[in-house]
């Protein structure tokens, strides 16, 4: 009896061993992802990562993998603190065949904390609408792709929406706009931009500070009430932006001027304020919903199998949910991308993905053919620009869903441009960098 | 058997005063030292040395440095990240606006400048006590992130507030690779602890913990209250400093000011509430268990036994073990792990005899 359990043991040990060592030959891409599911941030996580796991499912079961390389991933628990995301970035480095292929953190602090390692390491750093606004230059930044848009592109592109609301950039001149922002370095990242463009267009900006967490702000409405600005732009994470909806609708500030950054616009920034949210506008790079064929797909082949990763299956199709999808269609296409120049069907090196993040181009066209035309904006990435996009796309919640109410809105390009060349400059600066010659690159 | 002092005699004052009285001890002690200056930097990996090891040396100073001041002089702190953050942001300032500045010498002055903010903030010491006195710190925890925030001088006008650690180059050598980090931090956190530890058996520990047991009664022998709770602050603030800056220098590159947050207050303290009050060696246990137990269970909820659960379950359970941990731990032994080691010490001498 003791015999053959050990028997069998060992042969499960040989199996399991030949199984794993198989895998590796069959081709497969890995994917290391640091996400949070607990903690204060876990709304945001648990929806993300939940998309973008659910996606690449979906490439899985439905395509079966990208050229016949199927993508495997791994979770690492970061609780949206920097050491343990670091501690996640060295454990996930060296996983898979060839290495983790792309980092997405999720945070400003941790993508600070590993910035430097990226480039040591060749892994991509994608810091899709948050991390540092000045890596958008890739010159002095290789490794790192704040893609679509950065808060300062965002910024201007509250301040251009609301230019055509008003009906043109001249009718800003002598307008007040109120910045009611988490005083944190998140929330003052979103400063230095407004200024130059309230000295643009001749606007005035009142920045109002809401201190952590931001359940309390009477003091400051109480400002706003005061102030009267014409608009106020809701700067803010978490449990301070319901408060700012309800406070506002006490203080009968009217909810369709006030305009929610990115991390101010989802479902559950508004659903907890209950009617006070209706009629309140947010930026965002992805829409809601799940009207677009990717979604579908996604139900069909990933939850239709029983496959899905959302424990609450009605988030599907929610802000976060969307654009942990976004996370999933920009990785995959990637790849896909570095594939068509380092070989089809082979798993690639992060080296390689990073050449796939540069010349990654997903147009309209492209877009249609993945069923998610609309849903997110067009991107073209360089050398020069890791951005790629700059464009962000407004939706109103109605007291029940959210709805687009405008087209893709650039933001001030040029200025914002130059902004960040002058950052990276001094950074470059700071650090010794030579910055890269693009035009050498081929 | 073999921890046995019986034929060790010691014949000179020197000899009954070292730290290590028995010699098993000295001799595991400098096999410990060995090991960790020459074995590990040789047989441990990239991640080991920069995710394992780096974190729990430097969270080991911090939690030395809170030991000192809450374990041996009694003076309740919750503002020890803040005193990092001193030390953090002072350390990079130094660097960044004095040429040729050497980084041993920034490293020591960030320690100073935690110095002198924990004195300020040890002022309200002197009237009050126990609870009182940590809200007072936290006070430091609040206004000291606030002010890094809020002033961008401090964090040389970067646009989020994060600060980028430059270089580390002491005598033309640069520190890169995790090795060299690793040797660093280790020399830097060895010479400290050594410090600590002759510290408090001598004059000023016993002053300290004199205040700590019974201040009245301290005062009445003439020990100048005033000085030594201002003494222990300082002196805790400084090793909090040079912690918050080997944090940022040889463990993450940059920090933002919100990684000295509160959270990371309270670890310091369950660091020497759980390694034990008043030990040296437990703020090394505590630094350890708090730090490794929860990349511990994340790897063993995210491998094969996380496949099972549903997401997001693995993640919470993490937490629900860590805490259940800590709470069965503390009732088992109330002081903490240096006192096990103790026991077992004890056990040991006496054993196969047991009296």
């Amino acid at each position: 009896m003791k015999f053959s359990f050990r028997k069998t043991l060992v042969a499960g040990a040989v199996a399991a061993g030949l199984l794993t060592t198989g895998y590796a030959a069959a081709q497969e891409q890995f994917i290391g992802l640091p996400s949070y599911r607990v903690g204060p941030y876990a709304a945001g996580g648990s929806g993300i990562y939940g998309g973008w796991i659910d996606y690449m499912q979906l490439i899985n079961q439905r395509d079966g993998g990208i050229n016949g390389v199927k993508l495997t991933w791994e979770e690492c628990e970061t609780e949206y603190n920097n050491a343990r995301g670091v501690e996640c970035y060295e454990r996930l480095k060296n996983k898979g065949a060839t290495g983790n292929s792309v980092f997405q953190p999720l945070s400003t602090g941790i993508t600070y904390s590993v910035l430097e390692k990226v480039a040591e390491d060749k892994i991509p750093l994608v810091t899709m609408g948050y991390g540092r606004t000045d890596a958008a230059d890739g010159r002095v930044f290789p490794w790192v792709f704040p893609l679509i848009t950065t808060y300062w592109s965002q910024a201007s592109a509250i301040v251009n929406y609301i230019a055509s609301k008003e009906g043109g950039a001249d009718k800003l001149k002598g307008k007040k706009i109120g910045l009611l922002y988490h005083d944190s370095a998140y929330g003052k990242e979103s400063h230095a931009i407004m200024d130059k463009l309230a000295a643009k267009h001749g606007f005035t900006v009142e920045k109002i500070a809401v201190a952590h967490p931001g359940n309390e702000q009477q003091s400051q409405w109480l400002q706003i009430r005061q102030s009267r600005p014409d608009y106020v732009v809701l700067w803010g994470w978490g449990v301070m932006n319901p408060t700012a909806l309800r406070t506002a609708a006490r203080t009968g500030f009217p909810r369709e001027k006030m305009i929610g950054v990115w991390w101010s616009g989802a479902e559950e920034d508004t659903v907890p304020a209950g009617d006070a949210a209706k009629g309140f506008t947010a930026a965002g790079f992805n829409v809601a919903g799940t009207n677009y064929p990717v979604i579908k797909d996604i139900q069909q082949h990933v939850y239709g199998k029983n496959l899905g990763n959302m424990q609450d299956k009605s988030r599907v199709g929610s802000v976060y949910y969307n654009r942990g999808v976004v996370h999933g269609i920009i990785t995959v296409e990637a790849i896909r991308t570095a594939q068509e120049k380092f070989g089809k069907g082979k798993p690639l090196t992060g080296e390689q993905v990073r050449w796939g993040f540069e010349n990654l181009k997903i147009d309209n066209a492209r877009l249609k053919a993945l069923g998610a035309e609309g849903f997110m904006p067009e991107l073209k990435v360089s050398c020069e620009d890791h951005e790629g996009a700059g464009v962000v796309k407004f939706q109103q919640w109605d007291g029940a869903k959210w709805n687009v109410v405008s087209d893709w809105v650039a933001g001030d390009r040029e200025l914002v441009r130059s902004m960040i060349e002058e950052s990276a400059a001094a950074y470059a600066k700071e650090k010794g960098i030579t910055p890269r010659d693009c035009s050498k690159e081929s | 058997m073999l921890y046995r002092e019986a034929g060790q005699f010691k014949t000179t004052y020197q000899e009954d005063a070292q730290i290590f009285p028995i010699r098993q001890d000295r001799i595991g002690f400098f096999a410990l030292l060995a090991f960790f200056f020459l074995v590990v930097p040789v047989v441990a990996d990239q991640y080991w040395l920069q995710a394992i090891l780096i974190p729990t040396l430097i969270f080991s100073l911090a939690a030395l440095g809170l030991n000192i001041l809450t374990g041996y002089a009694g003076q309740l702190s919750l503002g020890s990240a803040a005193f990092m953050a001193v030390g953090a942001f002072a350390t990079y300032n130094f660097m960044l606006r004095i040429d040729g500045m050497p980084f041993l010498l920034a490293v020591v002055l960030g320690g100073l400048c935690a110095a002198a903010v924990g004195i300020l903030f040890g002022l309200p010491s002197l009237r009050i006590k126990g609870f009182y006195l940590a809200v007072a710190t936290l006070a430091a925890q609040f206004f000291i992130v606030w002010a890094l925030v809020k002033f961008p001088w401090f964090s040389n006008y970067s646009s989020s507030g994060v600060i980028t650690a430059q270089e580390v180059n002491i005598l033309g050598y640069a520190f890169t690779t995790p090795e060299s980090k690793y040797l660093l931090t280790l020399a830097i956190v060895t010479v400290l602890a050594l410090a600590a530890k002759n510290m408090v058996r001598s004059t000023t520990g016993r002053k300290w913990m004199a205040v700590r047991d019974m201040d009245v009664a301290a005062e009445v022998i003439g020990i100048r209250l005033m000085r030594t709770k201002l003494q222990a602050f300082a002196v805790s603030s400084f090793y909090c400093g040079v912690a918050g800056a080997l944090y940022a220098y040889t463990y993450l590159g940059t920090v933002e000011p919100e990684g000295f947050n509160l959270d990371l207050s309270f670890k310091i303290l369950f660091m020497i509430i759980i390694g034990g009050v008043g030990s040296i060696l437990g703020s090394f246990l505590g630094a350890a268990f708090i730090v490794l137990l929860p990349i511990f269970l994340n790897v063993i909820l995210h491998s094969a036994v996380g496949e099972a659960l549903p997401p997001g379950f693995g993640s919470s359970l993490e937490l629900m073990i860590f805490g259940a941990l800590i709470i069965f731990f503390l009732i088992v032994e109330p002081h903490g792990m240096a006192r096990l080691w103790q026991i077992a010490k004890e056990k040991l001498r006496l054993w196969p005899f047991p009296h």
